[in-house]
């Protein structure tokens, strides 16, 4: 039996946030991903240069940049608010920038311009024919897109957006750079303590392909569900 | 009689693509039981003044009446526009358009298809509108298709289903767009049928099709439209028996 030298349990925990963190972050991902996909294709100019300047800024920075961008700089600006706040009202406050809310907001942000551009290309796939058939029979914007366009779009988006679950699940473990404890975290110590860093991160591998293996059986259900009326192949 | 509203008029409508202008000023009355056939060469206008009718294109000068009630427009950066997009569902649900491409919903079953708007636009209670979709679909001859979905079906029994989709709406017109166009030839047939069944049961109808045996059989008026402009209108007798323009007795000349 592999000895853990009684790290088990923080490892555990690791990994429990390193799941949250990861499901957190895929959520808001998702609703970026569609207001992004949204503003992409609006004919209001504001709205789409909003959204290509987001895509394009954000795909073009490295990731652990961004991530020590928001961290640090994030606390910076929180400083700045609240010196102006005692200064000019004379409220005293500190917020400290949580290291979890912004390991979800940098990497929600990070994958919303990813996940914006499957949308985009998978709400440009579906037929027009079938939203002119929604809407000659009197079905209004939201409707057509809860009805027809979101569970025709999905069908082209989930894999791309597998894809981009699994490219972010591991995009998870640059979190412990800005001090969260998550399973990379907790291994690295666990190996510097112990001068066994083959045993902890070969059990933190296997977690991964083990949180990855169980989504891809998640996202082939899904793929299943969403190809109803297309027959099997794809 | 006098009192009911005429279920749809429509004043001289223009519309331009770009320089040039499709519809250069068309009107029409569809009274109740009125099957109204739209002919003409491809490009002299006639889908796009069927999509006019429902607004799945917008016109840019003219207005439509559904049901006695007007429909709004407003000037926009974009042209000009529905001013109200709550109206325009409403009227929408009560003209209900066949494609020529079907376009029934991939993801939905035949009977899904049917009760979709049913339920979800006019607020129907799903049982009703199951119990109304399967009798529909017995009309069209596609009650054991009911759990199909669209990929599994032929093109004729889709344009039947689209149909079966079309009267679950109970619209007050019925708007066909090519709705034989895209059929392989023996395919036509069924579906032909079933439109001069409603027609016979006095549905209110406007067709663009290139079937003149059915615009002669069926139509109480025939419009033949060239380059937008009405060319030539009237009973199907007159229009098609003895064509006044030559270039409508050349329209008619190399068909058979």
């Amino acid at each position: 039996m592999i000895d853990l030298h009684g790290y088990g349990p923080r490892l555990l925990e690791g990994a429990l946030i390193t799941i949250e963190l990861a499901v957190l972050s895929l959520i808001l991902a998702i609703v970026l991903g569609l207001a992004t996909a949204s503003a992409k294709m609006s004919r209001n100019w504001l709205l789409h240069r909003t959204g290509t300047l987001y895509t394009t800024v954000i795909r073009g920075v490295p990731d652990l940049v961004l991530m020590m961008l928001m961290f640090f700089g994030g606390q910076i600006g929180i400083n700045m608010v609240t010196d102006w706040l005692y200064d000019r009202f004379g409220i005293d406050t500190f917020i400290n920038v949580n290291e979890f809310v912004a390991g979800v907001i940098t990497i929600g942000l990070i994958f919303g311009a990813y996940m914006g551009e499957t949308f985009r290309g998978a709400f440009m796939a579906v037929e027009s024919g079938q939203i002119e058939a929604g809407r000659a029979y009197g079905m209004s914007h939201w409707l057509v897109f809860r009805r027809i366009r979101f569970p025709q779009m999905m069908r082209h988006a989930l894999p791309g957006l597998s894809n981009n679950w699994m490219v972010l699940l591991k995009t998870t473990a640059l979190v412990s750079v800005i001090g969260l404890s998550d399973m990379v975290r907790v291994a690295a110590e666990a190996s510097k303590a112990t001068r066994e860093p083959f045993t902890f991160m070969i059990i933190v591998a296997a977690i991964y392909l083990l949180i990855a293996s169980v989504s891809e059986w998640g996202f082939a259900r899904l793929q299943k569900r969403y190809n109803v009326g297309y027959g099997e192949a794809d | 009689m006098a009192d009911t509203p005429i279920p749809l008029e429509v004043h001289d409508i223009k519309k331009r693509f770009g320089d040039t202008e499709v519809l250069k000023g068309l009107s029409l009355k569809a009274h109740k039981g009125d099957v109204i056939t739209l002919i003409g060469a491809s490009g002299s206008g006639k889908s796009t003044f069927l999509r006019c009718m429902n607004l799945l294109e917008q016109p840019d000068e003219g207005d439509l009446i559904v049901h006695g009630e007007k429909i709004h427009f407003k000037q926009t950066r974009h042209g000009r526009e529905p001013a109200d997009w709550k109206q325009v569902v409403r009227m929408r649900a009560k003209l209900s358009m066949v494609f020529q491409s079907f376009n029934l919903w991939a993801h939905m079953t035949l009977l899904e298809n049917v009760i979709e708007a049913p339920v979800h636009v006019l607020g129907k209670p799903k049982k009703e509108a199951v119990e109304q979709a399967r009798a529909l679909l017995e009309r069209v001859g596609l009650s054991a298709r009911a759990d199909a979905y669209p990929a599994q079906m032929s093109g004729g029994q889709q344009q039947r289903g689209a149909i079966a989709r079309a009267l679950a709406m109970d619209p007050e017109v019925m708007l066909f767009d090519e709705p034989t166009s895209a059929l392989d030839p023996e395919l036509v047939g069924d579906v032909l049928k079933v439109m001069r069944d409603l027609a016979e049961e006095g549905r209110t109808m406007i067709v663009v099709t290139h079937e003149m045996a059915f615009a002669r059989d069926v139509s109480s008026q025939v419009i033949y439209l060239h380059q937008g402009r009405v060319e030539e209108a009237g009973p199907p007798g007159e229009v098609l028996g003895n064509p006044r323009s030559e270039r409508l007795r050349q329209f008619l000349a190399p068909k058979h």
